[in-house]
């Protein structure tokens, strides 16, 4: 499994990556395996504010329903459209084009305080 | 947690395992969507050992089927099976079967994994002859081989029997590997297909057959996702879903397999009461015209918000490639195009009610 290293981790397994001033997010290659093949994401409205662990999008298996949290607190500044007809794009490409949503407005120490690709990968190895 | 005689070979075949009613089973392999389309198009293997099998047998097995069952046992014959539900006193459904009548002394029951136990005790208490009940389930292993090429695949590899001519709900006893099995052409995809029973220690051997011999036919083995999502556009209901004992027959929409005009049995009364006075719910099938997909438990509002019903089951499918699903709704909102609101996670999506199956093959 890939797990980049420009990219910041959640325990809930959810990436972060900075584009600009904005940081983009996404859910991770493990979590899109667990998940199975998606056929919904339920996106939030841009504008939304949203709360660090709070819920950000709802991405749906033919099987369940999952909440995605936001690894950080932040303004919902664009979201992925692409995935409304096409949800697959997340299991095929995580961290690209499978991105979900861009905040604006995040706290760089949050940020600081997420994990490395290098503490993920322990994460899952149950390190 | 029990584990099918397949077990290892899911987890060779990098199976993603599960608990699902007290067995250790792989929801997906290659992906659910992938299975999916693997079913509808060319064909899929799936490991359904985890069903229960049940022998009523003796000269009053037809006598003590036809009083615990709610279908026409007598009007099987040799090589014949049917769908048929157990019922309690309420017209509830106990479970959904299928009848084997392999000689008119000795049937076979195939019952959901989640009841087997119940199931075997139900029949066991409530047997009103002498007939003989044995609880066989550990002996067998079961596949389903299923989809337009599941026949091509399962034909020559037969001996014993040409399944070429085998009708859809007969079976046949014959051999594969020089080992004794039952294929049924029976299944719960909304495709062709057949189900094989056959010994526990010889189902690996089996399997792994029919994966090398299905190479060339695109074969893909395809796990409890797959097959939720393939009955789901076929609408075949699924205990504990469409299915419960605090729900009548009638409700369900199974009154097509309760026979009211056959001799007594566990069920009728109550049934033939609750047809009288008419149904006050029924099943119906949704597709959502917004965004979003209704669960079971989701609630059913029309559309001031007045509670009418409970969803029993719902996905977005691959095949039908929309939102629907099955539910309950109270009669008066249960006409096709009824405009219904689906209330999901607090959210109100509008649906309207459709015509089941939501997939039905070509034949």
């Amino acid at each position: 499994m890939e797990f980049p290293n420009e990219c910041k981790y959640t325990k809930d397994h959810e990436w972060v990556r900075m584009d600009g001033d904005k940081v983009i997010v996404g859910i991770t290659e493990f979590a899109q395996s667990e998940l199975g093949d998606l056929v919904f994401v339920d996106l939030p409205q841009v504008g939304k504010s949203v709360a660090t662990h709070g819920t950000l999008c709802v991405v749906e298996s033919t099987k369940a329903a999952s909440d995605v949290y936001s690894p950080v607190a932040g303004t919902v500044a664009e979201r992925n459209d692409a995935l409304v007809d096409d949800p697959g794009i997340i299991n095929r490409t995580p961290y690209t084009d499978g991105w979900i949503v861009k905040l604006s407005g995040v706290s760089e120490a949050e940020l600081a305080g997420l994990m490395s690709a290098e503490e993920y990968k322990k994460l899952l190895a149950g390190g | 947690m029990k584990k099918t005689p397949l077990y290892d070979e899911h987890l060779s075949l990098g199976g993603k395992i599960v608990e699902f009613a007290g067995w250790q089973m792989p929801v997906q392999y290659s992906g659910v969507v992938a299975e999916h389309v693997a079913v509808r198009e060319r064909v899929g293997l799936f490991d359904v050992s985890h069903m229960g099998e049940i022998w009523v047998t003796g000269p009053n097995a037809e006598k003590a089927l036809e009083f615990m069952t709610c279908n026409n046992v007598t009007s099987l014959y040799d090589g014949k099976a049917h769908y048929s539900a157990i019922l309690n006193e309420r017209g509830g459904v106990v479970d959904d079967i299928i009848v084997y009548r392999c000689s008119k002394e000795r049937f076979l029951i195939c019952v959901n994994a989640s009841n087997a136990d119940k199931d075997f005790e139900w029949l066991t208490k409530h047997n009103p002859t002498d007939a003989t009940i044995v609880n066989a389930s550990s002996e067998y292993g079961q596949i389903a081989v299923q989809g337009p090429k599941a026949l091509e695949l399962v034909t020559p590899l037969v001996t014993g029997a040409d399944l070429s001519t085998l009708k859809y709900f007969h079976f046949v006893e014959c051999e594969i590997l020089g080992s004794p099995v039952i294929v049924a052409r029976t299944g719960y995809t909304g495709e062709d297909g057949v189900e094989i029973f056959v010994q526990a220690d010889k189902t690996a051997d089996l399997w792994r057959l029919l994966l090398e011999h299905g190479a060339t036919l695109g074969v893909l083995p395809c796990g409890l996702g797959a097959r939720d999502s393939l009955r789901l556009e076929a609408a075949l209901p699924l205990h504990g879903h469409e299915l419960a004992e605090d729900i009548s027959a009638l409700e369900s929409g199974l009154g097509w397999i309760v026979k009211f005009d056959k001799g007594n049995f566990i069920g009728k009364e109550a049934l033939l009461k609750q047809k009288e006075a008419g149904l006050s719910k029924r099943l119906v099938g949704f597709h959502l015209d917004e965004a979003g997909i209704a669960r079971q438990g989701d609630l059913v509002t029309t559309l001031d918000g007045a509670q009418i019903g409970v969803v029993a089951s719902g996905t977005k499918t691959p095949t039908v490639n929309k939102a629907l699903g099955m539910a309950f709704v109270e009669t008066p909102h249960s006409a096709l195009d009824t405009k219904l609101t689906l209330v999901v996670r607090g959210r109100a999506i509008a649906g309207h009610v459709v015509q089941l199956p939501f997939y039905k093959r070509s034949k």
